[in-house]
């Protein structure tokens, strides 16, 4: 029992295990990368998630080797991941600081429109933009990022300052985001989304790897990164495990939210983007249950609606599921409506076990 | 105001007020500590003492009155600005974020970067984290065997601990305990009283809140008793009995009404 760790000048505490005079101090063991993936994926809903996805891929591989396996499923399952993927990724943060974000698909819808309109116009008009360069192609992809995150940034601030619940808040603004698009097109679909856009991001590839399955992963991995080693991360899981703890600690909680919904609004951008690129034309009425698809892939890959819990990881596997399961229900021949069922399912399940396990470790 | 020694507080509250709709919590409270003392704060179920400590914390703002630190007017306007004169408080609901693990409660709002690229890009240094809250724990006596569990899954005494800890890791001139005894064991009060104690002997200012009069006769220099939101005697620790402590607590005896 030596000093107590003190803090000079802000330093942090300083490690008081080199004071130790006897050594009495346990020697924190450095945990191999597995040990640790390990645990955290025992510790939360993910490896039984995991095994499901596994268990489906050899079910359906089993019953159709031939077409299951094929790399051109194995594209297409990709590609259709894509977009959800990224929605996903943003809504994974949104989710684990007890938040919701409704509004994905119609900031998706929204940035597509506003992007393909600034690319017109700045190529000069509808005949001439479908030959337009990457100068206006670019300031049309800025311009969808830039809806994206701004429709964020609002969701965010009127969230955290205002303290409008996010359900009600991104309610609202997915109406309003919606409803803006129709207001500027019509509600008919823009078309005149340059070629050179279309085939290099929608249907090129680099090397063997389509470039939106190439975007999407790029996405998840950063994301992840920011999620699990940093502090943005933990500052996330932080204020959804107690947002009060996080503000005594001198955290900016109203801050640090406001940047979560951003980044969810952002990644609608790109979504907004990718699809445009992939269908060449807007796709307004596409798009209004893209929120539930991507709360439940997040539910399903064990991030907790309550906060302060879930994995990158997860949420991944949880979008592919029922990806998986609609290629896979397509080629042994049963309506792929059943797909919807089973994830329906699966969605119930997973919040159960969730609670379950709060219940088992939450004390008086 | 300066004490018998002619040393002057580091910590002075003068009037404070502050009101949640009809309850009156404080009614021009005042509240004094000086440097290098163990100061218990005691008082009755609901006399006040938790929202003067959020107070002097910057948590909640009051009403009315004034706060000097170390004679000079402050406004604690957050948590960040107490932190920063080098307050840290162990509050009685603990403050803690369930499904962090130690470690990362000890850092909250204060994580040890990479060096280098890494940490300018925000990498944490969870091992470093982990290596020096586990050091933390052992030296406070805080039987905490994995500093990566989360909060969630130990004993309220453990997680008593990783909040003392928390704020033992970091103040440099108040640490403010609410209750910090409150779910312990004798072992482990007998171990927060020695922390006490060790931070004093360090310098630094201890605000004891305690409803354990034997500990607050054991550990404290000087006693401050608050009585319907309003301090109504002080005594140093040599003058004080139990049954002057209760007797203020209950209003059997008012000082300051008296003076
Ligand atoms: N957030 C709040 N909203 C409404 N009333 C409150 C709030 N916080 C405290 N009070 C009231 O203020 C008064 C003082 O409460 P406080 O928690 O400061 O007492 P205390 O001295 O810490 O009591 P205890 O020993 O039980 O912890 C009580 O009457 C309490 O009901
Ligand atoms: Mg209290």
């Amino acid at each position: 029992m030596s000093s107590l760790p003190q803090a000079p000048g802000g330093q942090g505490p300083t490690n008081s295990a080199a004071q130790q005079p006897d050594g009495a101090l346990p020697q924190a063991r450095p945990e191999s990368f597995a040990t640790r993936l390990r645990d955290s994926a025992l510790s939360s809903n993910t490896l039984w998630i995991f095994l499901a996805l596994v268990a489906i891929i050899v079910v359906f591989s089993i019953l159709k080797p031939s077409a299951f396996l094929s790399s051109y499923d194995i594209k297409t399952i990709f590609i259709n991941a894509a977009v959800a993927l990224i929605l996903s990724v943003g809504m994974t943060f949104v989710i684990i600081t007890a938040g919701i974000d409704l509004s994905v698909g119609s900031i998706l819808v929204m940035s597509g429109v506003i992007a393909v309109k600034v690319m017109i116009a700045v190529a000069g008009g509808a005949s001439a933009s479908g030959n337009a360069g990457w100068g206006p192609i670019l300031v049309g992809i800025v311009a969808g990022l830039g809806v994206g995150l701004g429709w964020g940034v609002i969701n965010g601030v009127i969230i955290s300052m205002l303290r409008v619940p996010p359900l009600i808040v991104t309610l609202g603004t997915f109406g309003i985001a919606l409803g803006l698009s129709d207001v500027l097109t019509g509600g008919v679909d823009i078309g005149g989304v340059p070629t050179k856009f279309s085939s290099a991001v929608g249907s090129g590839s680099v090397g063997p790897i389509p470039t939106m399955v190439l975007i999407a992963a790029v996405v998840t991995i950063a994301a992840g990164l920011l999620l699990h080693t940093t502090r943005f991360g933990r500052y996330t899981y932080a204020i959804g495990s107690n947002d009060e703890a996080a503000r005594r600690a001198g955290i900016n909680v109203n801050l640090h939210l406001i940047k979560v919904y951003a980044l969810s609004g952002l990644l609608s951008g790109l979504g907004g983007l990718l699809s445009l690129a992939y269908f060449t034309t807007t796709t307004i009425s596409g798009h209004e249950t893209d929120n539930l698809t991507a709360i439940s892939a997040v539910v399903i890959g064990g991030t907790s609606l309550f906060g302060g819990v879930g994995a990158m990881f997860g949420t991944v596997i949880g979008v592919f599921i029922p990806v998986v399961l609609a290629s896979g229900l397509v080629i042994v021949g049963l309506q792929s409506f059943w797909q919807e069922v089973m994830i329906g399912a699966i969605l119930i399940a997973a919040v159960y076990f969730d609670q379950v396990r709060r219940r088992a470790r939450s004390r008086p | 105001m300066v004490n018998a020694e002619g040393v002057a507080p580091i910590i002075e509250a003068r009037g404070i007020i502050k009101g949640y709709g009809h309850v009156q919590a404080l009614q021009s409270a005042d509240f004094t500590a000086y440097p290098g003392e163990v100061v218990a704060l005691i008082g009755d179920n609901g006399a006040g003492k938790s929202t003067l400590t959020k107070i002097i914390s910057g948590v909640i703002k009051p009403d009315a009155g004034e706060l000097l630190f170390e004679g000079r007017p402050v406004e604690m306007s957050s948590p960040l600005a107490a932190q920063k004169l080098g307050i840290e408080t162990v509050f009685q609901d603990l403050a803690l974020a369930p499904d962090l693990d130690g470690a990362a409660n000890v850092y909250l709002g204060r994580e040890m970067l990479k060096a280098g690229l890494l940490g300018k890009l925000g990498v944490l240094d969870k091992q470093g984290m982990k290596t020096a809250a586990t050091g933390a724990f052992v030296d406070l006596g805080v039987a905490i065997r994995d500093a990566s569990a989360s909060v969630v899954n130990l004993s309220g005494g453990q997680r008593q601990g990783v909040a003392v800890a928390r704020a033992a890791s970091w103040a440099t001139k108040v640490i403010i305990m609410d209750e910090p005894t409150a779910a312990l064991g004798v072992v482990q009060t007998e171990n927060v009283l020695n922390v006490i104690r060790r931070v004093r002997d360090r310098g630094l200012t201890v605000v004891l809140i305690s409803h354990n009069m034997p500990d607050v006769l054991k550990v404290a220099d000087r006693i401050e008793v608050l009585r319907l939101g309003r301090r109504v005697a002080t005594f140093a620790v040599k003058d004080a009995s139990i049954e002057l402590l209760v007797g203020a607590m209950t209003g059997a005896l008012d000082q300051e009404r008296a003076a």
